[in-house]
């Protein structure tokens, strides 16, 4: 029972008296063993730079999409691909607004509604200030509450506001600062062409997204959808939607698509003269783009830690070769085959964990030199898992690899081994 | 301090040892039968190529045999496992090689520390131990000399106090003094005769009479066989009738 409990310390001893002895064999063949662990050094960087990468557009991507909203759907009329209205035209098949007036009613899983009218690009002048394009849009008050944006000051769209059509608009602070106006702004007026709209609402800032960073300026001013109508002959508009939670988007969805077919009277067979399009579905499309890609890019850096393997494999041969008398002598003074099987693996193994521990330190100066020059990917760098998978693998490297050169090692015959020259 | 007791240390019978190289095979060792008792003194001398290694190989349980019986302190280690032979070398045998055979980038302490490595002992033990194994060789001042920093003859020391270090029944010797000047051998044969004093078995081979007058009993050797066997008093090394063995090779 004494001697059960014993052999997990005797294990231990031999194995830190091997690795003491590995780390001298591999201090005295600095430069050797530095240039075999190179394959492993640059596999295990650019795997973790990767992961690092990877992980790090992850975040990312979420974090957009969180921004952008997750519960959104997006409903514009489409002509089918096939069918008898496969030739009709735009405004045939154009939404019209009573189609739309029971929606929240009949369907369920769908939280709030809005027109959207496109936007148009206007001048917009107040007092002496002129700016040369702004882009109207004709919302109805739950727009703001479908896409986050907060009123930091004034009021959203009354219902007055919204059924008879009145000239109020809501604008974002870079406008107001653009048209020179107060920071109170509210109560002004601000002329869109030839109409003159009183502010009654300010825009928090629109929240940077990931491909539009610093390019638009975000010169925004929203008006009633019904008042959008009025001073434009453009009948055209689309539909936003949010659905009550992402895990009934496929629902809200399906509701919608029932729905419309009832209001727009579609018969049972024939394709949709619109589209539906959930957000959170998108997601999904995109993540497992994403995940794919990762797989593909991390077995191709796999590939390079295999080639490491080889390297520390033949250095492993080499050194067992060349240590063959090293090794007789040992036999000779009553090392065990076990003995010297485990000092070339434990060797094999530190040298890969060296090659681990560098590669690591570069994949890391990697990531962060990513986060700093990619700016869509500040937030990369190498996980906890990433870590402990890179000292694993490293392991599970040296492991394999310095099997067969230990066990030749082991079975040499002392004397034969002397006797080698 | 001398005691002379008849229990046989070795004891081999009719051991056989034959190499194959390619379809030709060398038979070194044709049927040996030997036996030594503690605290003998024994010199193996032969011409070049008549075994006297492969025996001393095989007596060490650095080689096996193929064919006969080895007894080492009442233990058959023919068909012994490896890890077991291991075992058996680090415990009961000291061999000392012709070429020193040190590990050259450890220090002597270190080279002498190495038996001991291997039987699961303590550092500091090994410490002490290794220490006043090279006393006794009287090299306690190059403890920390490393092995090119040592004479031929200091080198040799250091391979004795590591053969002696871990107490082992028998000194095995393969020509201890064949790659050193007359002078230094005689030092080294003076060791030899200190550990014999002090109750050492000892077998080494050699090709000089002089080194061989050493020992208190002489085997010769002729292709793979056992020619005689006596005690030095009668053996011709010590009849002055012939002189030194051929040159080597
Ligand atoms: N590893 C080997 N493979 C093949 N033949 C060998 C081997 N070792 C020794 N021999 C042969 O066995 C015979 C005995 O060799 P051994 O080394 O025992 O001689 P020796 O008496 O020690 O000679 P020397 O005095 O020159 O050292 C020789 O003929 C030699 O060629
Ligand atoms: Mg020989």
């Amino acid at each position: 029972m004494k001697k059960l409990l014993l052999i997990p310390i005797l294990l231990l001893r031999l194995i830190t008296q091997s690795a003491l002895l590995a780390l001298n064999q591999i201090w005295v063949n600095k430069t050797r063993s530095i240039l075999t662990t190179l394959g492993i050094i640059i596999g295990v960087s650019s795997v973790s730079a990767v992961i690092a990468a990877m992980s790090g557009m992850n975040n990312k991507i979420m974090e957009n999409f969180e921004t952008f909203g997750t519960k959104k759907i997006f409903l514009w009329p489409q002509r089918p691909d096939s069918g008898s209205k496969k030739n009709l035209d735009w405004w045939q098949i154009r939404f019209k607004e009573e189609e739309f007036e029971d929606m929240l009613e009949y369907c369920p899983s769908v939280e709030f509604r809005s027109f959207v009218s496109d936007g148009r690009n206007l001048p917009a002048r107040a007092d002496d200030t002129t700016v040369e394009a702004v882009r109207l849009n004709g919302v109805e008050t739950h727009w703001f509450d479908i896409e986050n944006r907060e009123i930091m000051m004034g009021r959203p769209f009354s219902h007055l506001d919204e059924t008879q059509g009145r000239k109020v608009c809501i604008i974002s602070k870079q406008l107001r600062d653009k048209l020179k106006m107060d920071r109170e702004c509210l109560g002004q007026t601000i002329t869109f062409g030839h109409h003159m709209f009183l502010v009654v609402g300010l825009l928090e800032e629109k929240p940077g997204m990931m491909f539009d960073e610093g390019n638009r300026d975000n010169l925004e001013a929203y008006i009633p959808f019904k008042t959008m109508r009025k001073i434009n002959n453009n009948r055209w508009f689309s539909v936003i939607a949010s659905c009550k939670s992402t895990d009934v988007a496929e629902e809200a969805k399906a509701e919608i698509q029932f729905f419309l077919r009832r209001t727009r009277k579609i018969r049972p067979g024939e394709p949709d003269t619109f589209r539906v399009m959930v957000m959170e579905n998108e997601i999904k499309q995109v993540m497992k783009v994403f995940g794919m890609i990762s797989m593909v890019a991390f077995g191709i850096v796999s590939i390079s830690l295999l080639v490491g393997g080889v390297g520390i494999m033949n250095i492993m041969l080499v050194s067992v070769s060349e240590r063959t008398r090293e090794i007789g002598l040992r036999k000779a003074v009553g090392a065990r085959p076990s003995a010297i099987l485990t000092q070339f693996l434990v060797e094999a193994v530190v040298l890969c964990l060296i090659g681990g521990c560098i590669g690591l330190f570069l994949g890391h100066g990697l990531a962060v030199t990513i986060s700093k020059v990619v700016p869509m990917m500040e937030s990369t760098r190498i996980p906890l898992w990433a870590v402990l998978l890179s000292f694993g693998f490293s392991a599970l490297v040296g492991i394999v690899f310095g099997m067969f050169p230990a066990i030749k090692a082991a079975r040499l015959n002392p004397i034969d081994a002397l006797r080698h020259e | 301090m001398i005691q002379q007791s008849n229990k046989p240390v070795i004891r081999i019978k009719n051991l056989t040892r034959t190499y194959k190289i390619g379809t030709e095979s060398v038979h070194a060792l044709r049927g040996v039968d030997l036996e030594v008792c503690q605290n003998e003194y024994v010199a193996v001398m032969g011409h070049s190529g008549s075994g006297k290694s492969t025996l001393m190989n095989l007596l060490g349980c650095l080689d096996m045999a193929n064919a006969g019986e080895y007894e080492l302190n009442g233990i058959m280690t023919t068909r012994m496992s490896a890890a077991s032979l291991a075992h058996v070398r680090n415990q009961q045998i000291g061999f000392v090689f012709q070429s020193f055979e040190l590990l050259p980038r450890m220090t002597a302490q270190k080279n002498v520390e190495l038996p001991l490595i291997y039987s699961e002992m303590p550092f500091w033990k090994r410490r002490k131990l290794a220490k006043q194994a090279l006393e006794r060789v009287g090299l306690g001042a190059r403890i920390d000399h490393k092995p090119n920093q040592l004479s031929g003859g200091e080198k040799q020391r250091v391979a004795v106090a590591r053969a002696l270090v871990s107490s082992p029944s028998i000194l095995l010797a393969d020509e201890p003094t064949g790659n050193l000047d007359s002078k230094t051998s005689a030092s080294i044969m003076q060791l030899f005769e200190q550990l014999y004093a002090e109750g050492q078995t000892i077998i080494m081979v050699t090709h000089e009479s002089d080194i061989a007058a050493h020992a208190r009993r002489v085997v010769r050797m002729r292709d793979g066989q056992i020619v005689s066997d006596l005690p030095i008093e009668q053996d011709p090394v010590n009849t002055h009738n012939q002189g030194p063995e051929e040159a080597p090779q």
